[in-house]
């Protein structure tokens, strides 16, 4: 399920994220709509809502990644990552209506042109990671896409946030401890 | 950043925060903390990462017809604004729900010195500022599930260790604990409850309905 094994050093999207960037450029756009607002309103649909909320809330998404251009770094975040970062806070004010308090944030920013080792370094993690969760045992990945997808219960959401030991607990830090081998 | 932080945040908490599912207030304290900790910072990161890879591997549900030109229209062609990144004695995340900086925090007496300002979160766990004067100990109390305590400034100290800037304290219903500022400075912490704290001394509870806590 998971694609990007592929060997490439350009990574995916960043060249059409800049011409939206730099020259407001909608058919640049177009193509990242195409690829990206089926995914958000699948990753939306995962996560409980409606199709016709789903379909309204993937396009204040996009809405939001034209107009936050500026603010994305390829040397600190895959294009998809960015935009689930996005997907994931406005599903937080759908549903749950509560504010996302969002860390400091020092580089980003139109003055910060990252260095393009840094960009291929990304992607190169990227792939990875994606490699790494295609390969998790199914047990595993399926109790990571759920907790992504915020379709766990609230008692196992206590067991991933709390303190007692839970399977749920453990199995996703097994998940996460093999990620993190993977990608040394 | 601090690179002196010794207390950090679980993985279980940095897996809850990029899926979204933390509430508000314990979703504050993990920012404030990635704001003062690069370490957790790296590993908040990659977990998003996670999300994008699996945003990436869904198959797409269909669009609406029209969706894009929908969404064209709302489009406009002017340049993005400049962002502004003001630095204060307080991080950004805890300045963005106080509406400024250390001075405009709207402290209130909780008593023997300690001053609280509650920040406003939804109400599934609640989120204050406490403030302990040096030496000073925070009044005894429990609290029902989980508590998170971030030292913004100072340390303090409690039966199972010693907290400095930047360390979070991860505390669960059994603790009865009772921090106590270090003599050298004030302290100042962020902290996060699910349950209300519940104050033992007859003064802070007293107190409690109308400081509402
Ligand atoms: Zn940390
Ligand atoms: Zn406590």
């Amino acid at each position: 399920m998971v694609a990007g094994t592929e060997k490439t050093t350009d990574a995916p999207w960043v060249a059409e994220m800049r011409r939206i960037r730099d020259d407001r450029d909608r058919a640049a756009f177009a193509a990242l709509f195409g690829h990206f607002a089926p995914r958000v309103k699948a990753f939306l649909v995962k996560s409980g809502a409606e199709p016709s909320v789903a379909e309204d809330c993937a396009q204040d998404v996009m809405v939001t990644v034209w107009r936050k251009a500026h603010l994305f770094d390829p040397s600190r975040a895959s294009v998809a990552t960015w935009v689930f970062t996005i997907a994931r806070n406005r599903r937080i004010d759908l549903l749950r209506r509560d504010r996302r308090p969002e860390p400091e944030d020092l580089t980003w920013g139109p003055s910060h042109e990252p260095d393009q080792s840094e960009v291929v370094e990304m992607n190169q993690e990227t792939e990875r990671l994606g490699a790494a969760i295609a390969s998790l045992p199914e047990k595993q990945r399926v109790l990571i896409e759920k907790a992504f997808y915020g379709d766990l219960s609230h008692r196992e959401i206590a067991d991933i946030t709390g303190l007692p030991l839970g399977t749920i607990k453990s199995r996703i830090r097994l998940a996460l401890d093999r990620l993190r081998h993977a990608m040394r | 950043m601090n690179s002196e932080v010794r207390h950090h945040l679980s993985e279980e908490l940095l897996t809850a925060y990029a899926a979204g599912a933390l509430p508000e207030a314990f979703a504050l304290v993990v920012a404030t903390h990635l704001s003062m900790c690069d370490e957790c910072r790296a590993m908040a990161e990659s977990l998003d990462g996670i999300g994008g890879t699996l945003i990436e591997g869904l198959d797409g549900a269909a669009m609406d017809a029209g969706a894009l030109e929908a969404v064209m229209a709302r489009l406009d062609d002017a340049p993005a604004a400049p962002i502004r990144v003001d630095r204060g004695v307080l991080p950004a995340p805890v300045r963005a729900y106080i509406g400024g900086d250390l001075d405009a925090v709207k402290w209130k007496p909780v008593g023997m010195g300690v001053k609280q300002a509650v920040l406003k979160t939804s109400d599934s766990a609640s989120a204050r500022l406490l403030y302990i004067p040096a030496g000073a100990a925070m009044p005894e109390h429990s609290h029902r599930g989980m508590e998170l305590t971030l030292v913004l400034q100072g340390a303090f100290e409690d039966d199972s260790d010693r907290f400095g800037p930047g360390d979070v304290e991860i505390a669960d219903d059994e603790v009865d604990h009772t921090p106590v500022a270090d003599v050298g400075a004030d302290c100042i912490c962020l902290a996060a409850t699910e349950g209300r704290l519940r104050f033992k001394s007859w003064i802070p509870r007293l107190a409690q309905p109308f400081i509402g806590i």
